[in-house]
């Protein structure tokens, strides 16, 4: 093996054209350099993550987790206001019908009581007429019995005239009475 | 670092192998320990890949999220998800370890489908150093946080105690096995796949089945997409495994 005359790849591994001798993964020359390259990406990998990536990150999700704990409660807490106010809402908007319906009784029984007074004048004032009525008629019947007794007396003195009897006027009398009276 | 077909029009040449040769950056001298090399040049985009999505992609640290702080809260909440419910609510302080882990493998390997890169993590060289970290530290771990109750991990407590001895030896076994299936199950898988590409590729030099072979590379490249990310999340979900035996070594 005339190893000087590959001069250019410098190795056991490698042949004279530039291709691998076998699995270059087997080639013990080369482990060193690996290594040492393995060791130092790892090292430094590992300091990158310790000392930022991973702090950092962690620090964004607990943020993250923090912020979306805090929405949600002060989402809780606009929600228990909403409720709320929906109760302090509903509870003017009975109070307020409560204060309706009360001043509606209300003005129903002033104006029942003053329909009530009002009906009683009436009925009073409609009774006095009724009575003076009643009188004026009573008056108005008595003149007309009296009339009625003058006709017939004198219908009756006039009747036994024309009958050719004499008709005295006591005796016509009494029997009209007595006439009208049956 | 394409297949070079350089052995003439009739036969074809494959090379699926070349492209995990480890070449120097700069001139063609030896590599040493120090050289920068194409696994440095890979290993460093990884890094930057990772501190553009992790570092710049947060740095508004927004409580709404623009896509790449959401893909990184996103990897973020999955590691921690998983070491929390794999290896247990006391293991979150390896979360950065096993998120180095993940995020590198991750990287390494979707950086490694661009083409012509270099896949790092292809190499047993860097599969074997994650695998041996993970191992050793479960077991230092182990064995600290329970002493020599750690060893219960190969005393199955709850089989008949004649066949104890017997399970005992394979769970040793299967222990010691670990870090070699955790290191070749990864390389394996990235360094069969992007060889079969490869070999793909090759056949392109023949006109009359090179649309067969586009779309043979095509449907590959999607499978070594899953690939990349099942192997990077199979590499962490195990370390999280392991972890587990470690903290709570009870069958």
């Amino acid at each position: 093996m005339a190893t000087e005359t590959t001069g250019e790849t410098a190795s056991t591994c490698v042949g004279v054209d530039g291709s691998a001798i076998g699995m270059p993964q087997l080639c013990f020359d080369w482990w060193p350099n690996q290594i040492f390259w393995l060791l130092l990406t790892l090292v430094v990998i590992y300091f990158v993550l310790s000392r930022i990536a991973l702090p950092r990150i962690s620090a964004v999700l607990a943020e993250r987790a923090g912020t979306i704990t805090n929405d949600i409660a002060a989402a809780e807490e606009l929600k228990q206001k909403a409720q709320e106010a929906e109760a302090a809402y509903e509870k003017a908007l009975a109070d307020a019908r409560a204060e309706a319906q009360r001043i509606v009784a209300e003005s129903k029984a002033e104006i029942q009581a003053e329909l009530d007074a009002e009906m009683a004048k009436a009925d009073a004032e409609i009774a006095a007429r009724t009575a003076e009525s009643e009188k004026a008629i009573a008056e108005i019947q008595a003149n007309a019995m009296d009339s009625v007794k003058d006709v017939a007396k004198d219908v009756a003195k006039d009747i036994v005239a024309a009958m050719g009897g004499k008709a005295d006027a006591r005796t016509v009398t009494a029997a009209v009475n007595a006439r009208m009276k049956g | 670092m394409a297949t070079e077909t350089n052995g003439g029009e009739s036969s074809l040449v494959f090379h699926p192998m070349d492209q995990f040769i480890v070449e120097p950056l700069f001139g063609n001298g030896p590599i040493h320990w120090y050289t920068p090399t194409n696994v440095t040049l890979w290993m460093a985009l990884a890094v930057v890949g990772v501190i553009l999505l992790l570092v710049v992609g947060t740095r508004r640290r927004a409580i709404v999220p623009n896509r790449t702080q959401s893909i990184a809260e996103l990897a973020y909440g999955f590691i921690y998800k998983m070491v929390e419910d794999v290896a247990g609510k006391d293991a979150v302080g390896f979360f950065p370890y096993i998120m180095t882990l993940f995020m590198f493998i991750v990287f390494a390997n979707f950086l490694g489908l661009v083409p012509t890169a270099f896949t790092t993590t292809s190499h047993f060289a860097v599969t074997v150093v994650l695998a041996l970290a993970v191992f050793l530290t479960v077991t230092i771990v182990g064995f600290v946080k329970n002493g020599s109750k750690f060893l219960g991990l190969f005393w199955v407590s709850s089989a008949p105690l004649a066949l104890r001895p017997i399970l005992a030896v394979i769970e040793l076994i299967s222990y010691f096995v670990r870090p070699v299936s955790h290191s070749i199950r990864l390389a394996g898988n990235l360094m069969a796949g992007h060889a079969v590409i490869k070999v793909f590729a090759g056949f392109a030099a023949i006109a009359l089945v090179s649309p067969l072979s586009v779309l043979a590379i095509t449907a590959m490249y999607g499978l070594e997409v899953l690939v990349s990310f099942i192997q990077a999340y199979v590499f962490t979900i195990l370390t999280c495994v392991y972890l587990k035996d470690a903290l709570h070594p009870s069958h």
